[in-house]
């Protein structure tokens, strides 16, 4: 058996009264749940942890097949025996961030004090407040040092937050997909995400719980999200002009082509397993983050010990090379130990789930290599 | 597996405990052995992807990009030593090159191929046509060469610049030359520095 085999959620709560977690924005909030999963052993010493952290949609379940969903996890052919992260030899932990909708609280949670859901009473959070809550995750488990963080897109700033915030308790980092701080453009994007999303009636300023779901918005943000974690070219190959089920164009609104009922199926089964709201926390929170907002770029890595390796893709236009090759230059300037790689691929941003064979055998190797 | 020549010399040149960059690293075998035989803190440049996958596999570490831009990320005197191994005749701007060298390492490692030794020189003399040598494989059409130089051109370049050259090893087959460097090595490696202003 080459996976984790029926994995199950595990939830850990804190921040009760009057110990609440206390966010970026100074707002206290708790009692905080957050899920996670974990795969492998920790071994005597706790020193084999290592620490995933998923994309805006993501969850907990990153591997193994799902005791209750029978789900297979989003990482999974990066995560098990013999795989790129080795649950022969490290014990992974994957946690559901904080504003999340997969068992960690976040705004479809039941706010103990109303009985209700937060909804938009649900206080904004930012990237540092997610890698902070998980730090309480992490010291409960009596990890004093993390043998590795690693994650990509959002799970790739959460990983690089974790090395400037929590220097000393992280020995490496892998960065993937990921940058420092949201251009305009990918601002733009998430907004015209989430003006989708509270322009459908049924979003009804946040409180649909128990109601009918804002489902068109939600379909629509997903669409503009697969638009953008694709290339062109992969587009082109996988849909070209072909058409759905038809031998020649309608000349009416109905579906033509291939790429329209695939963007529209992708939008349908969002709702279903994702929560609105939390989308629009989450999409909000990558906004918000900023590595440089106090310091220049380079300052942020001062005295930081961790040892990074980055890995972008050529195709991915959504968090283009170019702003991992400024994190490398900053982190340089400090003679931080740092390995940056550009693979070749057609698959855009995606690629940090889908081109496994190159980003295991660096993973691998890279984490052979951290002592 | 035995060292390669050039890299033994290169091996030689450097201290015990250095930082050293290594650009056009390739798969990250000199810095594999720096790393090992002399505990160097070693990083390098290199601009093909597969190198790199070898480099992470060695535990080297190292940055995908090309050696004409990648200095700049760089600040004054940060290495102990800079490497242009095989790599200075493939790059867009030599000169920038060498002199940005210059200011991020406190002394530079050269080494070329010496394309006016004696083979190259027959071969262009009674063949008429561009040398393919041993340690020059390639025809006009294919090789990834940009600069062809010998080792006097080298000491010309450093000379108008007021490079110092402290070291000048030249090599042909398994060996050193004594003398007559000009025609007989195959490759040279030099140890430059320029003096503090």
């Amino acid at each position: 058996m080459s996976d984790p085999q029926f994995v199950e959620t595990q939830y850990f709560t804190f921040g009760q009264a009057p110990n609440e977690l206390v966010l970026k924005s100074g707002v206290k909030l708790g009692p905080v749940t957050l899920a996670y999963e974990t795969y492998g052993q920790l071994n005597a010493d706790k020193s084999n942890a290592i620490l995933i952290f998923h994309a805006l949609t993501g969850d907990a379940h990153a591997a193994g097949c799902h005791k209750d969903t029978k789900n297979t996890g989003w990482w999974n052919p990066m995560i098990g025996l013999g795989k790129a992260f080795d649950t022969n030899k490290y014990f992974i932990i994957c946690v559901n961030c904080l504003g999340g909708c997969k068992g960690s609280t976040g705004p479809s949670s039941v706010n103990p004090a109303t009985g209700k859901p937060y909804g938009l009473s649900f206080p904004v959070i930012t990237i540092e407040d997610m890698v902070v809550s998980q730090k309480y995750l992490i010291d409960h488990l009596g990890i004093k040092k993390l043998l590795a963080a690693s994650g990509g897109s959002m799970g790739g700033l959460m990983a690089l937050e974790w090395s400037v915030r929590f220097p000393d308790t992280l020995q490496s980092a892998i960065l993937i997909a990921t940058n420092y701080k949201h251009t305009a453009q990918q601002i733009a994007l998430h907004e015209v995400a989430r003006q989708a999303i509270m322009s459908d009636p049924n979003w009804n300023k946040g409180d649909y719980y128990g109601k009918e779901l804002p489902a068109q918005g939600m379909a629509v943000s997903r669409m503009i999200g697969h638009i953008t974690y694709m290339s062109e070219k992969s587009m082109e190959e996988k849909f070209g002009r072909k058409l759905q089920g038809k031998e020649k164009v309608g000349y009416d609104f109905s579906h033509d082509f291939e790429v329209e009922n695939y963007l529209k199926y992708r939008g349908a089964s969002f709702v279903q397993r994702f929560d609105a709201n939390s989308y629009l926390y989450l999409s909000k929170a990558l906004d918000y983050f900023d590595l440089s907002e106090d310091t220049d770029l380079a300052g942020a890595f001062k005295g930081v010990k961790t040892k990074f390796l980055i890995i972008t893709f050529t195709s991915d236009w959504l968090y283009p090379s170019y702003q991992s090759k400024d994190i490398v230059k900053a982190m340089k300037t400090n003679n931080v130990d740092v390995s940056f790689i550009e693979i070749d691929t057609n698959y855009g941003h995606d690629s940090f789930l889908v081109e496994i064979e190159g980003q295991s055998k660096l993973v691998s190797h890279f984490l052979n290599n951290v002592k | 597996m035995t060292m390669r020549i050039d890299h033994k010399y290169i091996l030689e040149m450097i201290k015990p405990d250095s930082r050293v960059l290594d650009l056009g690293c390739g798969d990250g075998e000199l810095l594999s052995l720096l790393m090992k035989q002399k505990n160097c803190h070693a990083s390098g440049i290199e601009i093909d992807e597969k190198a790199i996958y070898k480099c992470v596999e060695r535990g080297v570490s190292v940055s995908h990009g090309d050696i004409d831009s990648s200095l700049a990320d760089y600040s004054d005197k940060r290495f102990d030593y800079v490497v242009l191994n095989e790599s200075l005749q493939e790059v867009l701007d030599p000169e920038k090159v060498i002199a940005e060298a210059l200011r991020v390492g406190k002394k530079v490692i050269v080494g070329i191929p010496n394309f006016c030794n004696l083979n190259a020189r027959l071969q262009i003399f009674f063949l008429g046509r561009v040398p393919v040598t041993q340690g020059l494989p390639y025809k006009w059409y294919n090789t990834p060469n940009l600069r062809f130089l010998s080792i006097k051109d080298f000491r010309d370049f450093c000379a108008e610049r007021s490079i110092t050259i402290e070291r000048e090893c030249a090599i042909a087959g398994q060996q050193e030359v004594p003398f007559a460097r000009n025609l007989f090595s195959e490759i040279a490696i030099f140890l430059i520095s320029r003096s503090s202003k």
